[in-house]
């Protein structure tokens, strides 16, 4: 790997505020001059006020809130590159009032994702974490058969926000037979699935939930207790969102006393907390928020980082500009 | 006397297999013909299916005898049995057809017949039938959320959490992508074209292998299952157990298919080299598998309980409770058609 001591500093330099996955670094590294202010003996203040001059160009995870504070200690920049496709970490109102261009993950994740929440959803019906461990445990030839599971064929799928990652859970899931019926905050008239406009009234018509929308104020528990009545005793429910978009002490003491199918979970309101009595149950997967994390993915979003870095500094437009008005 | 109406009977085609087969309804009163079948169960897999036996039929249970007094269990009662009904455990081999002289139908709670001695019941001229279509959405099902699972770990990443992991050593490690690999299938019958409709979807280029290549499908094929393991990421078992196919799955596969490359087995046991897999993937030269199916059911390897790279289901490829009523009426179906001297629903001879 190229050492940037090496090489004479052409590169423009890319701030980051803090640590990105290694993937990541070495992916803008190859090409850039990246900052990395905790390298430096340096107090943050003035290393930022001594790059101030040069940082057109900054790199952040969702780690980082980007806000006013920050943005006025780096006057020249002209570009937030973010390695998440969420992007409620950033004033986007501030970054556009300062002519700042935003530009996240895309759509980079949203096979990865999809795949993981069919694969939950898979492996809640039919059994499949909990026959494996039956399996393992030498149970088959001693206790016999395992008990039956559920088919996923002509199922109704509520799908909780038809953006990237649920239109491709969505398009994958029809070819299992699933009817799909969606919410999200507005109708989308070009795609060929029923619109609910309220998540209540489309956990009625579904026999599962499937949420992958994104974490706003307005989304906060937006799996609550309403919802999961409507859905009913044999609903399942799989979170590939966030933790926080299900009521989660609500969601496990529905599975306790029955009045739940079963769930899918990859996220949790307080990770990597997981409520203890989720682990004594049969018809639930959990699993530690790793629905995006694929080495394919990484690698391609490292290319796509450099892309619209390179983009920037070439002035032309971002790959995956973030406009905040779309949200 | 006439046979009481049933759904059965609504079909109205003559035909000696039933394009449309109308489902076997419960709620009906068996015909007499019906009461006074002799069936032999061999096997306990499906309680619905024993119930409806029971209730319509003279029943005979197998495994309630052990199985050194099978044969003088079945001297007993051979004047009786008429029919069998058999399971993908025990079915109807070349021994019990000849202790059973009156035997005319075998009807399989299965699409596959490896247990079943064809050439014997060809010999005999016994009706046999099987229940295919019913199963195939949920066994194709289960290929693709076992491909997942193995690719994307989900069953060690649920242990990692249960087992308090996520807390105490951290995030879980990377996994390899799913959608977009080349999806190898062996045997593109019902539930090969069923598994390539759902791979599809998943942006997966789908490859086969068959006897002979199939005219109405864009699928890249393959002569050689050798061939078709070295050109693509997961393999997946479809096609019926015959002479033929044992072991079709070899080391010579196993390494063409290599250690980036996943297994999956919702077929028979004896399609894969057991002993050849499990070197295999001990040694690395195989990169995962998911098997549902055993050379020596409920036996599993025990080698394999320690490896993460594999995912282990005690053959539950039809295992939910609308398929295997489903099945269970298609049986009870043939059989009421056998008694009442109408075609039967799906027979195979």
């Amino acid at each position: 790997m190229a050492s940037s001591e090496e090489q004479p500093e052409s590169r423009p330099p890319v701030l980051l505020l803090r640590m990105v996955a290694p993937a990541y670094d070495d992916a803008v590294s190859a090409k850039f001059h990246v900052l990395r202010p905790w390298e430096s003996p340096l107090p943050r203040d003035q290393f930022l006020a001594a790059h101030a001059g040069s940082v057109r160009a900054l790199l952040i995870s969702s780690l980082v809130t980007l806000d006013d504070a920050t943005l006025d200690a780096l006057p020249r920049l002209g570009c937030v590159v973010t390695t998440s496709s969420g992007v409620n970490h950033i004033d986007l109102a501030a970054c556009a009032r300062r002519g700042i261009a935003v530009a996240n993950a895309g759509t980079v994740f949203s096979a990865d994702a999809a795949d993981y929440a069919v694969g939950l959803l898979i492996d809640v019906l039919r059994r499949v974490s909990t026959s494996d461990r039956y399996v393992r445990r030498g149970l088959w030839p001693v206790k016999g058969d395992y008990p039956l599971g559920f088919k996923l064929g002509g199922k109704r799928v509520g799908i909780v926000g038809l953006g990237s990652i649920g239109s491709e859970t969505a398009k994958r899931l029809v070819a299992f037979g699933c009817t799909i019926l969606y919410y999200s905050r507005k109708n989308k008239p070009s795609v060929p699935y029923k619109y609910f406009p309220n998540v209540c009234d489309l956990a009625a018509e579904s026999d599962i939930l499937i949420v992958s929308c994104a974490l706003t104020s307005e989304t906060h528990h937006i799996i609550n207790k309403d919802v999961m009545t409507a859905l009913g005793k044999e609903g399942i429910i799989v979170n590939v969102g966030r933790g926080p978009l299900v009521d989660e002490a609500e969601l496990v003491r529905r599975l306790m006393q029955g009045e739940l199918g079963g769930a899918g979970l990859d996220v949790f309101e307080n990770e990597p907390a997981v409520p203890k009595e989720l682990f004594l149950m049969d018809n639930v997967v959990l699993t530690p928020h790793r629905a995006i994390f694929t080495s394919e993915s990484l690698a391609d979003l490292g290319q796509l980082l450099v892309a619209n870095l390179e983009a920037f500094f070439s002035n032309r437009p971002l790959l995956t500009p973030v406009n905040h008005n779309d949200l | 006397m006439k046979p009481t109406k049933c759904r059965v009977e609504e079909r109205g085609t003559e035909d000696d297999r039933n394009p449309n087969p109308k489902p076997f309804s419960s709620l009906t009163t068996p015909p007499p013909a019906m009461e006074s079948l002799g069936v032999l169960l061999t096997f306990p897999a499906n309680s619905y299916l024993e119930e409806e036996l029971s209730k319509r039929c003279k029943l005979f249970r197998l495994w309630e005898t052990p199985p050194e007094n099978w044969r003088q269990f079945l001297r007993a009662n051979a004047g009786s049995i008429r029919a069998l009904v058999g399971t993908s455990t025990v079915g109807a081999d070349a021994e019990m057809i000849d202790a059973l002289p009156a035997l005319e139908i075998v009807a399989s709670c299965s699409v596959g017949l490896d247990k079943v001695d064809l050439a014997k019941c060809r010999e005999r001229r016994i009706r046999v039938t099987n229940t295919p279509d019913v199963l195939t959405d949920d066994v194709a099902d289960l290929a693709i959320g076992l491909a997942i699972a193995t690719m994307r770990r989900i069953c060690e990443a649920d242990r990692y959490v249960r087992s308090g992991a996520w807390n105490a050593k951290g995030d879980y490690k990377l996994t390899s992508k799913f959608s977009g690999k080349t999806i190898g299938i062996i045997g593109l019958g019902r539930i090969g074209l069923a598994i390539a409709k759902r791979a599809e979807a998943f942006d997966c280029p789908i490859s086969y292998y068959s006897r002979s290549e199939k005219p109405h499908t864009n699928y890249k094929y393959y002569s050689s299952v050798v061939d078709l393991a070295a050109n693509c990421h997961i393999l997946i078992v479809a096609c019926a157990l015959t002479e033929e196919t044992r072991h079709i799955v070899n080391r010579e596969v196993m390494d063409a298919l290599g250690p980036k490359g996943v297994l999956v087995n919702i077929g028979r046991g004896p399609h894969v080299d057991e002993a050849e897999l499990v070197s295999a993937l001990i040694e690395g030269r195989l990169g995962g598998a998911a098997l549902d199916v055993f050379e020596h059911e409920p036996h599993v390897p025990e080698q394999l309980f320690g490896l993460e790279n594999v995912v282990l289901v005690p053959h539950v490829g039809t295992a939910t409770w609308g398929t295997r009523k489903e099945m269970a009426d298609l049986v009870l179906g043939n059989l009421e058609a056998h008694a009442t001297n109408k075609p039967l629903l799906t027979p195979v001879l």
